[in-house]
């Protein structure tokens, strides 16, 4: 198989590989780079667990390919943090229990941080739009909303 | 009373959640070994057919194949609860999911790429997917060294004479309700790694949720020791029963890891999650309840049909909970209850949170309404009336100690407005209000001949508290209540206690995550062996303080004076000195707690359970009569909790519980035709997203259990056991039509409303 170079941008970080052009972004940044934070619950666009941001826009991992991903600007759940310290969203997903297996909870994060970028103070409605593709079997997404909610709230 | 206590009662975060927000938490899709391999298994093309030949030589050559399995490489040990299952299929398959043959290779697109090389010869068979069919005498034999298709396996309970109840009753209602099929949908696939040490010891990375079992199945099936089997649990991304079973993915993982004598890990897609896994087991049950004139119920009579699939894994043995929701969740004098389980073609069943009682909850709070109406009483008012309270014994001869079912459903009306006319709207949409309660074991569930878990507290020289508990975390929290319960018996921080649970090498053993247990069982574990850690902390301390042991506590970490609160030492400084003194000690303390229950006789009798859970969930629901599309709008959720140890993590369990019981009422149904999946995909199979979730109302009615943890009862899974039949019966309330099987789909809402 020929493989394509290309280098993208991971958690501020340049990267250069060389990969099979059909190796998914989500492969790319678990196996290639070895950053598994972010999860495979599908691999075909449905669950959301794969979600990064690309480019600062949320994005399913999973469904962009290699030659997609070329100079892309990629943040993962695990470049939210800041020097140990967790981001708002993740110490409001930690403190409202918006967490359970956590399985889902760096898609939700990442897709919640996307919407808080654009919207620090958004309704509930909002929250919900911004995680609709996001599933969680485990928290009934009560919390998840009071979590997202609650971030800019408590200044 | 609440104020009583530092750390009992507090919205505590979950200890893990720190690791899981950051990306940090491994889940074994995340674990790589040095040399590891990748596994797949070749699945059956058939639901039915003669395995004539298989061909692996293409495969083998393929560069990167480490090794190819067969049945033939493997001893012949089966799997499953009747040691039905053999982990590599034989001579013949038995269901789509089968397993026929398995790659190891050194990436998985290899692995993928092999399994196409290997050539199975099959001799189609005709098959059987309907279980009443099944046990026609014309069906084509399942198992062959069988007679017939019936599951030698039968629960069967009388209570009273349901002749005589129905002789007294003034009502009658009938019904054959139909449950189907749906699956877990764990956001983790299934995966496992399984690696042998250079002494021939297994060490297997499993999601399992109950290590022990299945350190000791895997044993049996691999003829090996239990002693040479480790299981460490990685972060498991859900369960909720899937994990309740060995699979045998997981076996042949060992297998392959043997054979090839590298780590190998398998790893599921989640098409093979949907299509590979179990289902929660559906049921034909047909029921018949009667009343008397007064509104009190006269006897219950249900049959209950189960298609178990093709070989037994727990599905098949639900009735032995489903039987309570008939039994004891109202008291009913007169009970028969009895089960024909069948085997087809059709994957198979296991465990599903609730465990058999969403079905049978949903079959006898329908019939609860239906009773009412007849009898022309409130469904309210003629639950509360029929309801247990504390003192009662079941038919089954369980106990009830502490009840608040009559609080949980005042509650839970309230919480919905019950009394509220919403009969005066009019049009195409309509509203209505349901309510469904539930009865299930909340002080752990003697299944096995012990109902225990250890507990270990260790205390290091900087104060810092260790508890290895044999409970394990599947995400429900439970690590974190246990340190909670451990800080306040020890008069500590939560901060200050750490808790290992993840490996079978060094924690002590427990029957595992199943019947909501590991609060109460595990947790009364940690309360006695933090007691008695504390009792040898203070007993150090004494001599040191110039006290008796009797006049000394500890709180935040202090050991003080009780009489003189002011006279006080921090606790490490204790432990240090005396850890370093001459003949020095440290603090190491266990306890082995199993609750005072009994195994249930040979007629389903006996106390299983130290205490029992109750509760109400209220549904208002809005049906558009045109499109036949139901909502959920509002759930309202009583329980009784005995006490609620953290707020936050017992409110997540029970609104992830209903979100379950939602999907379970009305979205989800994995479609089965000949035995094939229909729809695998999570665009098909749809569970509820954040869109489909109704505002979610928690009532914590605290009845403070004497036996559990300061109080607690478990409640891990009550939150879907009533959901669907809430919803059931608030859809009548809304359009006066019974849907009598689930999911309550458009389809059958326009199907009912056109029969009206
Ligand atoms: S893994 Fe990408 S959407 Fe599910
Ligand atoms: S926390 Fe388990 S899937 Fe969301």
């Amino acid at each position: 198989m020929n493989k394509i170079s290309l280098d993208l941008t991971v958690n501020g970080q340049v990267y250069e590989i060389s990969v099979s052009p059909t190796l998914t972004l989500l492969d790319i940044l678990r196996y290639e780079i070895g950053l598994t934070g972010t999860k495979k619950g599908c691999g075909t666009g449905d669950c959301g667990a794969c979600t990064v941001l690309v480019n600062g826009r949320a994005a399913n991992a999973c469904l962009i390919l290699a030659p997609d991903a070329k100079g892309a600007d990629i943040t993962t759940i695990e470049g939210l943090a800041v020097e140990g310290e967790l981001h708002p969203i993740q110490q409001a997903f930690v403190d409202h229990g918006a967490i359970q297996c956590g399985f889902c909870s760096p898609g939700m994060i990442m897709s919640a941080a996307d919407l808080l970028n654009r919207n620090p103070n958004p309704t509930a409605e909002e929250a919900k739009n911004a995680i609709s593709g996001n599933l969680c079997r485990c928290t009934g997404y009560i919390k998840i909303i009071e979590a997202i909610t609650a971030v800019n709230k408590h200044e | 009373m609440s104020n009583l206590y530092s750390n009992i009662g507090k919205r505590v975060p979950k200890l893990d959640a720190p690791d899981k927000a950051t990306g940090r938490a491994r889940y074994p899709q995340d674990l790589t070994l040095p040399g590891m391999l990748h596994g797949k298994i070749l699945w059956s093309r058939y639901p039915h057919a003669k395995i004539v030949n298989i061909d692996t030589s293409e495969a083998l050559k393929i560069p990167g194949v480490m090794s190819v399995i067969t049945a033939k490489d493997l001893p012949y040990r089966n799997s499953g609860f009747m040691k039905d299952n053999p982990p590599l299929k034989r001579d013949k398959v038995r269901s789509l999911r089968d397993e026929v043959a398995a790659v190891a290779a050194v990436t998985e697109e290899i692995a993928e790429a092999a399994l196409e090389h290997i050539k199975v010869e099959y001799m189609e068979l005709p098959g059987i997917f309907d279980p009443e069919e099944a046990l026609r005498e014309s069906a084509p034999l399942i198992h062959e060294e069988n007679k017939n298709n019936l599951v030698k396996m039968k629960y069967k309970f009388e209570h009273g004479d349901v002749e005589e109840g129905r002789k007294h009753s003034a009502h009658v209602v009938k019904g054959r309700f139909k449950l189907h099929f749906v699956t877990h949908t764990c956001l983790g696939t299934c995966c496992c790694i399984a690696d042998f040490d250079s002494k021939g010891k297994l060490i297997m990375y499993s999601p399992s949720q109950v290590p022990f079992l299945h350190q000791k199945d895997m044993a049996d099936v691999l003829g090996m020791s239990g002693s040479d089997i480790r299981i460490i649990q990685p972060t498991i991304g859900g369960a909720f029963g899937s994990k309740l079973d060995l699979y045998p993915y997981e076996i042949i993982c060992a297998h392959l890891a043997r054979i090839a004598g590298r780590p190998v890990r398998i790893s599921f897609t989640r098409m093979e999650e949907f299509c590979c896994t179990p289902t929660r087991q559906p049921a034909i049950i047909e029921s018949e309840a009667g009343v008397d004139a007064d509104g009190k119920l006269t006897f219950r009579e249900a049959h209950i049909i189960l298609d178990a699939g093709a070989y037994v894994s727990w599905g098949p043995t639900i009735p032995y909970v489903m039987m309570n929701s008939f039994s004891s969740l109202y008291r009913v004098p007169n009970v028969s209850f009895d089960t024909t389980i069948a085997y087809t073609n059709n994957i198979y069943a296991g465990a599903f949170r609730g465990y058999g009682n969403p079905q049978g909850t949903f079959v006898v709070e329908t019939q609860m309404d239906e009773l009412a109406e007849l009898v022309n009483m409130d469904p309210l008012v003629f639950r509360i009336l029929n309801s247990n309270r504390p003192g009662e014994t079941t038919p089954q001869g369980m106990k009830v100690t502490t009840c608040g079912l009559e609080e949980c459903l005042k509650r839970a009306a309230k919480g919905i407005n019950w009394h509220e006319d919403r009969r005066g709207v009019t049009g195409k949409i309509r509203r209505g209000v349901g309510l469904a309660s539930f009865f299930h074991v909340g002080g752990g569930a003697r299944v096995y001949r012990s109902d225990g878990c250890g507990a270990i507290v260790k205390i290091d020289d900087f104060g810092q508290v260790t508890l290895i508990t044999g409970s394990s975390e599947i995400g429900q929290g439970s690590e974190t209540v246990l340190a909670q319960i451990t800080a306040e018996e020890l008069g500590v921080r939560v901060e200050d206690v750490k808790v290992i649970n993840s490996d079978t090498d060094i924690k002590p053993w427990d029957v595992g995550v199943h019947a909501s247990r590991t609060t109460f069982i595990a947790g009364n574990a940690a309360r006695i062996a933090a007691a008695k850690a504390k009792r040898k902390i203070l007993e150090m301390a004494a001599p040191e303080m110039g006290l008796q042991c009797d006049e000394l506590d500890i709180n935040n970490r202090f050991i003080y004076y009780k009489a003189n609160p002011e006279k006080r030492v921090r606790f490490d400084k204790i432990l240090r000195k005396k850890h370093f003194d001459y003949n020095g000690n440290i603090i190491v303390t266990e306890h082995f707690y199993d609750p005072p229950t009994q195994r249930q006789d040979r007629n389903f009798k006996g106390n299983v359970s130290a205490t029992y859970a109750f509760g109400t969930q209220a549904a208002e629901v809005e049906v558009d009569t045109e499109t036949g599309i139901v909502r959920v709008l509002k759930m309202v959720v009583a329980d009784d909790v005995g006490k609620a140890l953290n707020p936050m993590l017992l409110e997540g369990q029970l609104e992830g519980g209903i979100a379950q019981g939602i999907g379970y009422g009305i979205y989800e149904n994995l479609i089965l035709d000949k035995g094939r999946v229909m729809n695998p995909t999570f665009l098909d199979y749809k569970i509820p997203t954040v869109n489909d979730m109704p505002e979610i109302k928690v009532e914590m009615v605290e009845t403070h259990d004497e036996e559990g943890p300061f109080g607690a009862k478990g409640i891990a899974e009550s939150g879907s056991i009533p959901t669907a039949a809430a919803i059931a019966n608030a859809v009548y309330d809304a359009i006066g039509v019974r849907i009598k099987g689930l999911p309550i789909s458009p389809e059958k809402v326009l199907k009912a409303l056109s029969k009206k």
